[in-house]
């Protein structure tokens, strides 16, 4: 059933592991990212040529970036965060190719990288305040904000995952509803806008990861 | 009455009625960051930043209106 936005189309299946369709088009994007980071920075010299120029200026201006919003130097960070931007941005983008999907169209991709977003933010608290210190954190301002505390851990997750499961495969559905009802040239703009989105949801997803992280491994107590 | 006509008008009622507030929110939003903008044009990068992040947080309440309803016409768990 091609025409719900929460159906799977199952390309092959791997022993009892099915490997639907966006998770081929995620293989991709990673060999494609893999393979462009690679042919990048093959040759990196002390005095950069034009398009070492260009990605260290798109490095340094991210890492300003994070490092404004973590508060401090923020370059332990950057592997993770520069990752999911490049991934996010590809993967948004992705869908306005004919015949591809978003893999963030569907529910799965965004729960496996909001997945890798939860466990992060405890993998970098525990680093920068220690085991007991980053657990004792949870009772702060007062004792009895643990249960809140412990609630928002697992609901901020959720609406990660969600906000942009939903924009992306909504941007998509109506896309499709105004191809179905109106025909060929009118869905144009709100493909443009659907440009616009993506990036922004990338950023979004970004930056509500570095936020969280930050308050994770802000030594002077969660906010 | 039948659980699909009842699924139908649910979906409607929270895409219409989720969608207000998000339209306010958004309204208030969009009026306080040209306010701003206006007192200070100096600041218009910053402030149109964080604008975007904003209004894109306040639309994902009306997206999960959305999701909602497409949950209820296409993956409802009540219909067999």
């Amino acid at each position: 059933m091609e025409s719900s936005p929460l159906s799977d189309t199952i390309l092959a299946h791997l022993g009892p592991v099915e490997i639907s369709r966006q998770v081929v088009t995620t293989w991709v994007i990673m060999f494609v990212l893999t393979l462009a980071s690679w042919l990048v920075t093959r040759r990196l010299r002390e005095r950069p040529g034009s398009e070492h120029s260009v990605i260290e200026m798109a490095v340094m201006a991210f890492t300003d970036h994070i490092s404004g919003i973590v508060g401090k130097d923020a370059r332990a960070l950057l592997p993770l965060l520069g990752t999911l931007l490049t991934f996010l941005v590809v993967a948004n983008l992705s869908g306005i190719l004919p015949g591809v999907k978003a893999p963030t169209a569907k529910l799965e991709t965004p729960a496996a990288l909001a997945a890798t977003v939860f466990v992060s933010v405890h993998y970098f608290g525990v680093r920068a305040q220690g085991f007991f210190g980053y657990l004792a954190s949870f009772a702060r301002p007062k004792a009895i904000m643990l249960p809140l505390n412990l609630l928002s851990e697992i609901t901020r997750t959720f609406s990660l995952s969600v906000r942009l499961f939903g924009n992306v495969m909504s941007g998509e559905f109506v896309i499709a509803l105004i191809v179905a009802l109106a025909g060929l040239f009118v869905p144009i703009p709100f493909m443009a806008l659907e440009i616009l989105l993506g990036l922004v949801q990338a950023y979004i997803f970004t930056v509500l990861a570095t936020v969280f992280i930050g308050a994770a491994i802000d030594t002077a107590g969660r906010s | 009455m039948d659980i699909k006509l009842i699924s139908i008008v649910a979906a409607a009622f929270a895409v219409s009625f989720g969608a207000i507030g998000p339209a306010l929110a958004e309204g208030r939003s969009v009026a306080a960051g040209l306010d701003a903008i206006a007192r200070q044009p100096e600041a218009a990068g910053t402030i149109s930043r964080t604008l975007f992040v904003g209004l894109a947080m306040i639309e994902t309440t009306a997206i999960y209106c959305l999701v909602i309803a497409l949950l209820l016409l296409f993956a409802n768990p009540y219909v067999g």
